[in-house]
């Protein structure tokens, strides 16, 4: 897909009428388009190209790549680091802010950066517990919650100043994203926590990993019942299961994520887990595309990086088209070499 | 203790009209207090609300309490001191993901603020907690408080006038 102001990399979208971000995200869910994102790992060094590769993986299939936080609490490069070089480049990133590891003062900071740098989109989110990671001795901060935190950063952006009340000469233009987890108890609560989420400033959540279309179902109707859905963008979370085992062992460990036991099963009788993962995958992305009031979905393909593409082709839910990428335009070395 | 905070958000409309006439008792004292020194009183009154409210809800003396907005289910209890509603790992058994024998606080308030006249305020957004308050008497906060609201008002009326 293409805009008529094309993003020169390093400089800033113009913002167009009734949007609060320069970002493609925001253009193309506003645009009503079904938006793609992808979740890139964040390396465990301090080299550029590793960013680099690991982002290019996605592109021309993700309208926005989210960059993460220290996910599981596991310390990786972080998402401003991320943020930076990848915004360098011209990608849209979603850039995650738990409150975890740092308060107020540290938080604000982040999101007058990340605006400076070009990030368009921030991803508020309170932060897996420290004993779910690999240093659980170290200190939970937890200052704010990813609601005060979605609050504070609208606060920056519509009324210009700080918590303190200081004045900022520029406001951070960003679009305000938080998590949501359709999946988890109490689930009569969890439609009206996104309802708070708005009514803090949300403009698009995230979800946790969906594997269980009930309930999702079950979730949305009632979403809908409360007019939310035309409130804020919902975009999805799914992602690929390598096998049995591995869904066993997400469910066990990773806080949050439900996997009814058909999927597990269908893994387990697979001939090819990691190919019937994929499957699963796809079929899940083509229904959630049907659901009223759905506006994307967010892969997660950990440790699987590589079939995101392969998974949103099959799902067929780009509908043709291409989100812009760094190397849209520049030509292959093996089309350069054609022609 | 844990099972006397289970105790109370079970009866959390009990401790609402309690509370509610509690507040009325301490606002009708206000003259008392303030004559005697709110200064003065900070500490003796901590110390009873420690004790008490420590006893009931496992309170945690953050001096700006939420209890009668959050079921009666103290949020800071929630290893993530979370004031706006559960995060999303709670167990599939409505256990807490970081103690995993705990209840999740969020699944208690939801609980105990269903059982309640007023228990709709769990669906407001709580600002940032200030942590100065930690440690200080969230009664007196709120008689000042309410106190002061209440000259506003007579002021504006008498001006109105």
């Amino acid at each position: 897909m293409r805009f008529d102001d094309e993003p020169v990399p390093g400089f800033h979208l113009p913002i167009l009428p009734g949007h609060s971000s320069p970002g493609r995200l925001e253009r193309v869910l506003r645009a009503g388009h079904f938006a793609v994102t992808a979740e890139i790992a964040p390396p465990d060094s301090a080299d550029p190209n590793e960013v680099y590769l690991r982002a290019r993986i996605f592109d021309g299939y993700a309208d926005a790549i989210n960059a993460t936080d220290g996910s599981g609490a596991n310390c990786h490069m972080s998402s401003v680091g991320v943020c930076s070089l990848l915004t360098r480049e011209g990608y849209a990133t979603i850039m995650q802010a738990s409150c975890r590891d740092k308060n107020r003062i540290g938080m604000q900071g982040d999101i007058l950066g990340a605006a400076a740098m070009g990030v368009a989109n921030v991803l508020c989110l309170t932060g897996d517990g420290v004993q779910a990671g690999d240093q659980p001795e170290a200190k939970p901060v937890f200052d704010l919650d990813c609601m005060s935190l979605i609050e504070t950063v609208r606060t920056m952006r519509d009324e210009s100043r700080l918590l303190s009340g200081r004045k900022l000469t520029q406001s951070p233009k960003l679009f305000i994203g938080g998590a949501a987890n359709p999946f988890a108890e109490p689930f009569d609560f969890r439609p009206e926590r996104l309802a708070k989420k708005v009514a803090a400033g949300a403009q698009f959540v995230q979800t946790q990993y969906c594997f269980d279309i009930e309930m999702l179902k079950r979730y949305m109707e009632r979403v809908r019942a409360m007019g939310l859905h035309e409130q804020v963008y919902i975009i999805v979370g799914v992602g690929p299961l390598a096998s049995a085992n591995a869904a066993r062992w997400i469910r066990a460990h990773v806080p949050g994520v439900h996997i009814p036991d058909e999927i597990i099963d269908r893994l387990a009788g697979a001939e090819k887990p990691k190919l019937e993962g994929r499957k699963i995958c796809v079929e899940l992305i083509q229904q959630i595309r049907e659901i009223e009031g759905v506006h994307g979905v967010h892969v997660m393909a950990f440790r699987q990086e590589e079939a995101v593409a392969e998974i949103i082709d099959a799902s067929g839910v780009l509908e043709g088209r291409i989100p812009w990428h760094p190397h849209r335009d520049t030509p292959t070395e093996q089309q350069r070499a054609a022609s | 203790m844990y099972a006397v905070r289970r105790w109370s958000v079970r009866h959390s409309r009990g401790l609402e009209t309690f509370y509610n006439g509690f507040e009325r008792v301490l606002l009708w004292l206000e003259p008392v207090m303030r004559r005697i020194g709110y200064d003065r009183l900070e500490r003796p009154v901590a110390w009873l609300e420690e004790k008490t409210k420590g006893f009931l809800f496992d309170c945690q003396m953050c001096g700006q309490c939420v209890l009668s907005r959050t079921g009666m289910s103290c949020p800071m209890n929630c290893p993530k001191q979370l004031r706006n509603g559960p995060c999303g790992g709670v167990r599939a058994n409505g256990n807490c993901e970081v103690k995993p024998d705990m209840k999740c606080v969020w699944v208690e308030a939801w609980d105990g603020s269903r059982r309640m006249r007023h228990g709709g305020q769990i669906h407001d957004v709580e600002v940032a907690v200030d942590r100065q308050l930690e440690g200080f008497s969230s009664w007196l906060r709120v008689v000042r408080i309410k106190t002061e609201e209440k000259r506003q008002q007579q002021e504006s009326g008498e001006e109105a006038a």
